[in-house]
């Protein structure tokens, strides 16, 4: 009975260390591939045409998304905003509200959350896809890196185009916002405007928030081509990876968001 | 897909993005009211300064005219060093009246400035003569209750 209740134990254990080396491994591997993939952009700089190619995949089809998005979030966050400060007769510092927390948080975090599931995902499934039909290997084979042809150019094109999507869903977001609580509720448009003004502050606020935005095209687009580059060559594992790449990188927007949170905004300045 | 649609869709991506940039500092943000370079340090000592902050809006007449910079406690007069970053096309005479103020009851406080009448100007690292601290609650229920136990 104690035996078997040792060897059973001992299995438990050896699973956790199998996955927590393999988890290691496979962090390794990506470290390595990212590593790797910076080496070799230097063919993407000397040839800007593929960088927009993938800046036109990556940035300009999610355009619609993370506007329409930002708006409603604008608007959403106008009316909440409207419905709780106007119980304590501030309702001008809605415009405040919604700046703030669309260029510190929304913006960076929830546009970070659509450009994964929109391009990040693309991106994946297309490098996978070429691993899958033996695209890369035939690039290989004629002395084309698909590394330097193909990954880098995509991981350069969502690292720019990220911080400007975030930037635009900031803009409508605070659009929004104006819609909702100056033109339908009617705020006083003036002081929406000053005490945002007031409030914003460039330096802490918004350049922090782009920062945040670089960071996060960063990771999106780092974990999106390490997951297609690595997947099983097969229709399930490239769905599988597509899947892990949404999954992770979500996971990791919103981690990082966290950390990097914690060490811009502590409240002294 | 033709290069030249797709290199147009490109620019327009580019340049909506750095428009979005622009907007977000100029509307939203405070980058309009915001001179980095020509800006002028004035320092001032308060007995107390409540709690005001670092980047707190200096006004006068209600008009904001510079932002707290830095506040440090003195060895010297153990009393606050408060240094105020101005903005340079604003100039105030040597005896401004500076004090902190809160705005509303609960809102944030601020440092007010009152000029005075002398034809001299304050320059760069100058000092403020005459300061007012920030009001503290707990001295004026204090001195409220003395003055009361005093009267019956």
């Amino acid at each position: 009975m104690d035996v078997i209740l040792i060897k059973q134990t001992a299995a438990v254990i050896q699973r956790i260390g199998h996955r927590t080396i393999n988890s290691i491994w496979r962090l390794g591997c990506a470290s390595h591939f990212i590593l790797l993939v910076l080496l070799k952009s230097w063919t993407s700089f000397a040839r800007p045409r593929l960088i927009t190619r993938e800046i036109y995949y990556a940035g300009v089809m999610s355009l619609v998304i993370i506007l329409v998005s930002g708006l409603f979030v604008g608007l959403v966050l106008g009316l909440q905003g409207y419905e709780t400060l106007q119980k304590f007769g501030s309702e001008s510092a809605v415009g405040t509200l919604v700046a703030l927390s669309l260029v510190r948080e929304l913006g960076p975090v929830v546009a970070g959350l659509l450009f994964a599931s929109r391009a990040g995902s693309a991106m994946t499934a297309e490098i996978g896809l070429m691993k899958a039909t033996e695209q890369l290997s035939a690039m290989g084979m004629m002395a084309v890196d698909p590394v330097a042809r193909v990954v880098a150019p995509k991981f350069w094109a969502g690292v720019f185009s990220m911080p400007l999507l975030a930037a635009m869903f900031s803009v409508m977001g605070v659009f929004g916002g104006y819609l909702v609580t100056v033109v339908v509720i009617g705020v006083d448009e003036g002081s929406f405007w000053s005490q945002m003004q007031n409030a914003v502050d460039f330096r802490y606020d918004i350049v922090n928030g782009v920062i945040k935005s670089c960071c996060f095209g960063v990771v999106i687009t780092a974990i999106a081509v390490f997951e297609g580059f690595d997947a099983p060559p097969t229709a399930e594992g490239v769905s599988m990876a597509t899947t892990r790449t949404v999954v992770t990188s979500s996971l990791a927007i919103l981690g990082l968001d966290f950390v990097l949170t914690a060490f811009m905004f502590r409240g002294v300045a | 897909m033709q290069r030249t649609v797709m290199d147009f869709w490109v620019g327009v991506f580019v340049m909506a993005g750095i428009g979005a940039l622009l907007i977000l500092g100029l509307k939203v943000g405070n980058l309009t009211s915001y001179q980095g370079g020509d800006s002028y340090a004035l320092l001032g000592n308060f007995e107390n300064i409540g709690g005001l902050k670092i980047r707190a809006p200096v006004k006068s007449a209600g008009v904001v005219v510079g932002r707290v910079a830095n506040i440090e406690f003195s060895l010297e007069t153990y009393d606050a060093v408060v240094t105020l970053s101005m903005d340079s096309r604003y100039r105030f005479p040597k005896d401004t009246f500076a004090s902190i103020l809160t705005s509303g009851l609960l809102g944030e406080q601020y440092v007010g400035l009152l000029p005075g009448g002398d034809e001299a100007m304050l320059e760069d690292g100058e000092r403020f003569i005459k300061t007012n601290s920030a009001m503290v609650l707990e001295e004026m229920i204090g001195r409220f209750l003395f003055n009361k136990a005093a009267g019956d």
